[in-house]
């Protein structure tokens, strides 16, 4: 065998095993954080801490429970406000927004957004939910949320919109369908996979944001009073946790870091199961 | 020059005007088209002044190199040239009197129908809901009335048999042929007049060929077919018109079997017996 060619395969080898080592240590960062939480997590685990009220500073034992209603509550508002302008946008772009300016402007205009810092949304979200309304609430945090989910959606369904066959289009114009019910009940359906998912996949990273909701939902150490009042989020008992000087206080933010970890995990799985494409079709 | 059938005196031409070759108003007009020309925007035309008239409840087959505007020409009649951006088209056509052009394009394309060059169902749908689409997208709601119809179309595009068991089945799942058969019961669905076909076979075996061209056979009972083919074979098989186009010109149409045995023109001949194309 020629030499230059036995010297190719070595290369080829050596590259491909480096390849995989990069590919493992990237696996390995995920499982890693996650074995670390679970084994500094698990142990302060239990129904109580699920169920129950925060104790009161100096006492032990207390639960989250506040703040898992509290997240799902917020992160789910704010899916309700973000998904729906998300995924409009989105379709206006792909549909009649692909050239022009006014398409340009809305594109750069997300792209900036999603790169704003967290910390910065939730600025925004104060001056314009907070100040006028003079309080802090569950309400305004999921704005901020919102604000986080639209440019991350919209862009998706963009995406998604946009891979649907011109051909598929066409098909339902021949048919002497309106343009509109082409893109709504045949066009947006067929996107419709990866929409759900990318709605899905910004849900989960809404509900790890803390940043935004240090000044926009608070906090609280009671069970939730409405839209209009500060209101307890998982991430931010974490924070809160985290920062105290309780030893106790420790060992719970370990497990609601572990709990949210469980939850963002859930999400993204579910998201790749429901949204498989069912067997034996090409879409 | 060449003869190109019913060249309306009165419009303006580049081209001047022949007489009409021989029995080519032996069947009413369907569709009278009158110096189209068609593009884009700031490009060179794709059609530079097209007449021809085609033949009720007859196959026409429009056949030429790529590139002639063959598919241009008969994505005017249903309008569709124009939804690409920068599309513009202008002439007259006319549809049993009245003005295509003038037409909503929306309403006009139930009367024309079109089936394309690859098989496309409407992925997220069934079989019947791929097939009743017209109806229920245009928001007709009798649910009798659409099963039957459904039916109707599927035995029409020779599917029924096939599919009568599976009619919840995804319409992806079916075979390239069936799909495009499938494409093609969901444009009879709508009962159109005319019904278009962009080069309906290229991406189907022999086999599947076979059967459209078939049912091609019996579909031209109730309507006017006008078929847009790369394959000179096919356009002898299946129609009784033939138009010849060359870079945007319409360069000979008439009777199949006279254009493929005796063309008038010395391009048709060379590109008919394969010298060039």
């Amino acid at each position: 065998m020629n030499s230059s060619y036995a010297r190719r395969r070595r290369v080829n080898a050596l590259m491909l095993a480096l390849t995989a080592l990069c590919a493992a240590v990237s696996a390995s960062v995920l499982l890693g954080i996650l074995g670390y939480i679970a084994w500094r997590g698990a142990s302060s685990l239990s129904w109580a801490f699920l169920t129950r009220l925060p104790a009161p500073v100096g006492e032990t034992g207390g639960g989250i429970a506040n703040a898992i209603v509290g997240s799902a509550k917020v992160v789910g508002t704010a899916a309700l406000l973000g998904i729906p302008v998300g995924v409009a946008s989105g379709l206006y772009l792909a549909e009649y927004g692909r050239r022009g300016r006014f398409g340009f402007l809305v594109r750069y205009a997300a792209d900036v957004m999603n790169g704003v810092p967290s910390i910065v949304i939730g600025l925004f979200a104060y001056a314009l939910v907070v100040m006028p309304m003079k309080r802090f609430s569950a309400l305004s945090g999921s704005v901020a949320l919102a604000l986080i989910m639209i440019p991350v959606v919209l862009r998706s369904t963009e995406d998604f919109v946009g891979q649907v066959p011109g051909t598929i289009r066409e098909a339902a114009l021949a048919l002497g369908v309106p343009r509109w019910k082409a893109v709504a009940f045949v066009v947006l359906p067929t996107a419709r996979r990866g929409i759900l998912t990318a709605s899905l996949l910004a849900l989960s990273r809404a509900a790890g944001e803390t940043a935004p909701l240090i000044f926009t939902s608070f906090g609280s150490p009671y069970w939730d009073q409405g839209l209009l009042n500060p209101i307890a989020t998982l991430p931010q008992t974490l924070y809160n946790y985290a920062i105290s000087p309780y030893e106790d206080w420790h060992r719970q933010a370990w497990a609601a870091a572990l709990v949210l970890m469980l939850f963002v995990l859930a999400v993204n799985a579910s998201a790749r199961l429901w949204l498989r494409p069912p067997q034996g079709s090409s879409s | 020059m060449n003869p190109i059938m019913n060249q309306d005196p009165a419009a303006p031409s580049s081209t001047p005007a022949p007489a009409p070759p021989p029995r080519a108003a032996a069947k009413p007009v369907a569709l009278s088209v009158r110096d189209l020309r068609a593009g884009y925007a700031g490009g060179a035309a794709v059609l530079k002044g097209v007449s021809l008239d085609i033949s009720e409840r007859r196959v026409t087959a429009i056949i030429g190199p790529s590139g002639c505007g063959k598919s241009t020409l008969i994505r005017c009649l249903n309008r569709l040239h124009e939804a690409l951006p920068g599309a513009f088209c202008d002439g007259q056509i006319m549809l049993g009197g009245r003005s295509v052009l003038d037409w909503d394009p929306v309403l006009l394309r139930r009367e024309v129908g079109m089936v394309f060059q690859r098989p496309n169902p409407f992925p997220t749908m069934n079989i019947f809901d791929n097939v009743a689409a017209g109806l229920t997208l245009n928001g007709e709601r009798d649910r009798a009335k659409i099963a039957e119809r459904v039916e109707s179309s599927l035995r029409r595009a020779a599917l029924w048999d096939e599919v009568k068991d599976k009619l919840k089945s995804p319409g992806t799942g079916l075979s390239g042929g069936q799909q495009q058969r499938l494409c093609i019961a969901r444009a009879l669905a709508v009962e159109p007049r005319v019904l278009l076909m962009d080069e309906p076979c290229s991406a189907l075996d022999p086999v599947a060929t076979a059967r459209i061209e078939e049912l091609l056979l019996e579909i031209k009972e109730t309507l006017t077919v006008v078929i847009v083919t790369h394959n000179m074979q096919q356009a002898a098989r299946v129609s009784e018109y033939t138009a010849f186009m060359l870079s945007g010109e319409l360069v000979e149409f008439g009777p199949t079997q006279g254009l493929f045995t005796k063309p008038a023109d010395k391009r048709t001949e060379d590109y008919v017996t394969g010298r060039f194309g």
